[in-house]
């Protein structure tokens, strides 16, 4: 097999088992609707406070809504003892990481395709711009390219869960601040170029951490 | 013999640069006195991300050569690292009060040094989790080169989140040259309290982890 297919294998194994078990996209798109609820409840119902507030509650959201997913990436395998079935596949650490990276990323990406369109309902936002869909996109490459790494670290600690977080969050706090400021802009009717410095930044995080994580992640999972 | 000298060499650009803040150079003329907490200000920071390469370079080592020496490197860096951080945030508020008129603000820089400090703590987390120790060090070596790789995106990042500040312009000649000879000054004198210090918390540690395996050896 080409290194290409590989990779889909590992990804489409991810893929039949989520189609399964619905495990992740059902129960963090039930997180990520209760989450914009309450947020609701925190900061009331004025136009101009949503408004200014907005950005912020859609980041954090799909924060959390990340964190939890990601979670779930390398549990059912440790649990179910899949992972040492993987690394005895004949295929090279890389390819688990990409492979379980695209699965996440996707199960991701159709949470928020989910999740923005009942934002825009439930806040009566303009987010469904194609400025803001190019931010989420970006933005959730990098949470997953750091987030598969750390979530595979994660499984083999004493703590699992609560690990995850402490490692995950530090370190997307640059492409957060990056995605609440261009969709702020972006909500206020801003051009591309004022989004350029943002999406840049995120952009960078994206290929630097997607190269990093390639070359360390068969680190972490070695037995 | 090399740590005498660094003792005395330590000793003498401490000494010369209190003299140096305290006597020797003019008073800025906006911030007044307070000014001067800028010469411990900025060395702090400085080890703070000195620090950070030191983990970076000995988790790089450890992932390659699974030395125990490399990753004691990276660890006491990060020990040390994580005390001068702390001070740089607790220096940075004391700047901030009398400043701004509160203890802590959104400054760009204090920010980016507030994210170091969790990235840190983190460090230290992931290594206490973890099942058995090598591990531990396997994983910190991770979350350490990560970090390390982090930095300068957290800095771009928070800079164009709050705005410029009046920091940049130090080395691009509109600092005073009697003040900047004074920060140079503290910059290597604290960069030589560091790597005594450094070299010490290894040596020490190396020895912990022998004295570990004897025992083990002899039980």
């Amino acid at each position: 097999m080409k290194y290409w297919q590989k990779i889909m294998t590992v990804t489409w194994k991810d893929t039949i088992a989520e189609m399964r078990t619905r495990e992740i996209i059902s129960s963090v798109l039930v997180f990520t609707l209760l989450v914009i609820v309450i947020f609701n409840f925190a900061f009331g119902t004025n136009q101009t406070t949503l408004n200014l507030v907005a950005p912020g509650i859609l980041w954090v959201t799909f924060t959390f809504a990340g964190v939890l997913s990601l979670n779930r990436a390398f549990v059912p395998e440790k649990e179910q003892g899949c992972l040492e079935g993987l690394m005895a596949c004949p295929v090279s650490r890389e390819v688990i990481y990409v492979g379980k990276m695209l699965a996440s990323l996707l199960f991701m990406l159709i949470i928020e395709a989910i999740a923005l369109p009942i934002f825009a309902f439930l806040f009566n936002l303009p987010v469904l711009s194609l400025q803001i869909i190019v931010i989420t996109v970006l933005t959730t490459i990098g949470f997953v390219t750091v987030g598969t790494l750390f979530s595979a670290l994660a499984v083999n600690t004493k703590a699992r869960e609560m690990i995850l977080p402490i490692l995950f969050l530090p370190v997307v706090i640059p492409i957060i601040i990056s995605a609440v400021l261009a969709t702020g802009t972006a909500l206020a009717g801003g051009s591309w170029s004022e989004l350029a410095s943002s999406l840049q930044i995120i952009a960078v995080f994206d290929v630097i951490f997607l190269v990093v994580s390639f070359l360390v992640f068969p680190y972490v999972i070695e037995e | 013999m090399l740590r005498k000298l660094l003792v005395w060499l330590g000793v003498t650009l401490m000494v010369f640069s209190l003299f140096l803040v305290f006597v020797y150079v003019p008073t800025e003329r906006t911030m007044g006195i307070v000014q001067k907490i800028f010469y411990l200000m900025v060395p702090m920071g400085w080890l703070a991300i000195l620090s950070f390469l030191i983990i970076f370079v000995g988790s790089i080592f450890y992932l390659a050569k699974k030395s125990r020496r490399w990753d004691n490197l990276a660890f006491c860096g990060a020990e040390t690292g994580l005390v001068f951080t702390t001070l740089a945030l607790i220096i940075g508020s004391i700047w901030a009060k009398p400043i701004w008129g509160v203890w802590w603000t959104w400054e760009p820089r204090l920010t980016a040094t507030l994210v170091l400090w969790l990235i840190y703590i983190a460090y230290f987390m992931v290594r206490s989790f973890a099942s058995e120790e090598y591990r531990g060090a396997t994983f910190a070596a991770v979350v350490g080169i990560v970090g390390f790789v982090d930095i300068p995106i957290i800095i771009l990042s928070t800079t164009l989140w709050r705005g410029m500040h009046p920091g940049p312009i130090i080395f691009q000649g509109g600092l005073e040259p009697a003040m900047l000879f004074t920060l140079l000054v503290s910059l290597a004198a604290f960069t030589v309290l560091y790597v005594l210090i450094l070299t010490q918390r290894v040596s020490l540690r190396n020895d912990q982890m022998e004295l570990a395996r004897l025992k083990e050896l002899y039980h």
